[in-house]
């Protein structure tokens, strides 16, 4: 087993193994990640989908070692950056990762950038602090990045509240951008953008991830991004990867129930006159998780089994699985029980 | 931003203009007959009218606003009622630097104890020292200017006998004084700066700063501290205000000579000029206070500096 892991490390950007994270509040513990595995292959990018509070976040912010504490523990698991144990890091050689070799694009431009700042200041921070170089240099560097994501370096004296919230977003992928790290965290990186910026923001977040070779987790609950950019897809329920694959994996030969929820809740742009088929119910409180398959209560396929025992992995091919009662191994390749 | 600066100063002509009239109608409704007090009581009504007369006061109050506005704006803040007739500039140029050098003193106190405290507390929050320091200041907030530099004068005056307990003949005069003045100001001042260190250190560019690798020391001076200091900026105008009017009761316990213990006597014995011009004189004050935290803002938030260019 060991030998196995080792020989994948020098492929693997970004791997995480049986992640738990809980938030411990006042009103109660949080089970915002229960087991959470991902692999990021290097150079590739992995696309991570699920409703809000599934802990998608969390879990990038479990790579950066900057879930909030107090509340948040990170409880049991393994995260491996480029086959290094994040987790046994000290917070000094976490400050010498942070922004070098892993950066993350939060979700709101309007909020992620501070506003009494100018921009290529705030660019030129983390160059300062990663490169030994004068500020001088650092800002002509900062003005480099602005006019890489597509903004006149001239504006870098400028303050945040002076752009829009499509080019706040250029300057916040500037930011993690700027000392070319080997993995990207993208946190919705569009959400909060209009439609006609989204496109152009996904375009130049393209653009770079080629020119600069850097391995992306891309945080979304949009499957249109997904099929855009990604290579790699898992599907997140409460706090836990309930199936992954590759694109076509997911797209062409959906097993999940839950990732089929996903797909009908997308409007049909062949026929409009078809009705969405929302998912029904809401996500799970996740500090009361409902016993067995967290997803049992809303699933269109529920078993008697379902609210017991929680499902295992069942693979279909060495690169898709699912964990859902509904499939044997035999079922499973087939593809009998639900099909899109 | 001279522009800005040059409207607002224009603008302090009607404010003061309106605090005098506002004065000047209060002290005609309050009871007491200055005449009868700088007189006495056994004098004759011929006396008394004469003295009116001399004075002024046997006109209409518009008649007598009108020509200490006049006088006012051209220089001229009229002489005190009491006997010497001291001119009331002379008088209040004489105390003022005792006024002053109170605030300053008491402003030091205030400000040099509550940014630290309340950024430490912030940092440190759920802390033993958090703890202590907020339930500090929660006595300062509570506790009445008058009261604790009565405490004090119990305490470090009469019993432990190591600063004096009344005038301005030493530096060590000061201390009790500017303590009680500031304590309330630093204390509250400090809450604010708490809450809101502990509001900004939550925003997401805070997070931002920290994924690119910065020391948590650094992001709270470089990110953290300039953010906080906008909410703490109102209140330290406001506490300003407090420290001066302030100065009228501490002046008064320790029998310290400046404008606040002169505004006192002045009303006693309804020296209406000097009452008129104390007032006018903590209104400038209180203007330029406000203009110099409108412009602190500006000089913080690019957001603001953007309103007014």
């Amino acid at each position: 087993m060991d030998t196995s892991s080792d020989s994948n490390v020098s492929n693997l950007a970004l791997e995480i193994n049986d992640l738990v994270v809980e938030y411990r509040t006042y009103e109660g513990v949080v089970h915002a990640l229960n087991g959470m595995n991902i692999q990021v292959e290097t150079g590739k990018t992995l696309g991570l989908v699920g409703e809000t509070g599934a802990g998608k976040t969390t879990t990038g912010l479990s790579v950066l070692r900057l879930v909030p504490d107090p509340p948040g523990i990170i409880l049991c698991g393994k995260i491996k950056l480029n086959g290094e144990d994040i987790l046994a890091k000290t917070e000094k050689e976490m400050q010498k990762i942070r922004g070098k070799v892993v950066s993350m694009i939060f979700q709101d431009p309007m909020t992620s950038l501070n506003p009494v700042m100018t921009v290529e200041e705030q660019i030129a921070e983390v160059i300062e602090h990663h490169e030994s170089i004068t500020k001088e240099q650092s800002i002509k560097k900062a003005r480099e990045m602005l006019e890489l994501v597509g903004i006149a370096g001239t504006r870098g004296n400028e303050y945040p509240h002076q752009f829009s919230g499509g080019m706040k977003q250029r300057v916040v992928i500037a930011i993690a951008l700027a000392c070319s790290p080997s993995l990207l965290i993208a946190d919705e990186p569009t959400t909060a953008l209009d439609v006609t910026i989204q496109a152009q923001v996904l375009e130049m977040m393209k653009n770079l991830r080629e020119k600069y070779k850097t391995s992306m987790l891309m945080i979304t609950h949009d499957l249109g991004i997904v099929a855009e950019i990604c290579d790699m897809v898992s599907i997140v329920y409460a706090g836990r990867v309930v199936e992954h694959g590759t694109l076509e994996d997911i797209f062409d030969n959906t097993r999940h129930p839950y990732t089929e929820g996903l797909f009908n809740s997308l409007p049909n742009l062949a026929d409009r006159k078809t009705k969405l088929k929302p998912i029904k119910g809401l996500m799970p409180d996740p500090s009361n998780l409902p016993a067995g398959c967290p997803f049992h209560p809303r699933c269109g396929y529920v078993l008697d089994i379902c609210n017991k025992e929680k499902p295992q992995k069942i693979y279909r091919t060495d690169k898709h699985y699912t964990e859902c009662h509904l499939y044997s191994s035999k079922s499973m390749v087939e593809g009998k029980v639900i099909g899109r | 931003m001279w522009k800005y600066i040059l409207k607002r100063l224009l603008a302090l002509i009607p404010v003061v203009a309106g605090v005098i009239l506002i004065v000047y109608l209060i002290l005609n409704i309050a009871p007491g007959d200055p005449a009868r007090i700088a007189l006495g009581d056994e004098v004759s009504a011929e006396v008394l009218h004469q003295w009116r007369e001399e004075h002024g006061l046997n006109d209409p109050i518009l008649i007598r606003y009108l020509r200490y506005l006049a006088g006012f704006f051209t220089g001229d803040f009229g002489n005190s009622f009491s006997p010497l007739q001291t001119p009331v500039f002379d008088e209040i140029m004489a105390r003022f630097p005792y006024t002053i050098f109170l605030s300053v003193v008491a402003m030091v106190i205030t400000f040099v104890l509550a940014f630290p405290l309340g950024i430490l507390a912030a940092i440190k929050q759920n802390t033993w020292f958090d703890s202590i320091s907020m339930f500090v200041s929660l006595i300062g907030v509570s506790m009445p200017i008058f009261w604790l530099g009565m405490l004090l004068l119990l305490w470090f005056s009469l019993g432990l006998g190591w600063f004096p307990s009344f005038g301005a003949d030493s530096f060590a005069a000061v201390v009790l004084p500017a303590v009680s003045l500031g304590f309330s100001s630093m204390a509250s001042m400090a809450r604010t700066t708490r809450s809101s260190m502990l509001e900004v250190v939550r925003q997401d560019y805070i997070r931002t700063a920290r994924a690119k690798g910065i020391g948590y020391g650094r992001v709270i001076r470089k990110h953290a501290i300039r953010n906080s200091l906008i909410p703490t900026l109102t209140i330290a105008g406001i506490q300003i205000g407090n420290l001066l009017t302030g100065t009228v009761i501490v002046e008064q316990v320790f029998a310290w000579p400046g404008i606040g213990s002169l505004m006192i006597q002045s009303i006693l014995a309804r020296d209406f000029p000097m009452v008129l011009g104390c007032m006018v004189l903590f209104t400038l004050i209180f203007a330029i206070i406000n203009l110099i935290v409108d412009l602190a803002y500006a000089y913080v938030d690019p957001r603001i500096r953007a309103q007014y260019s």
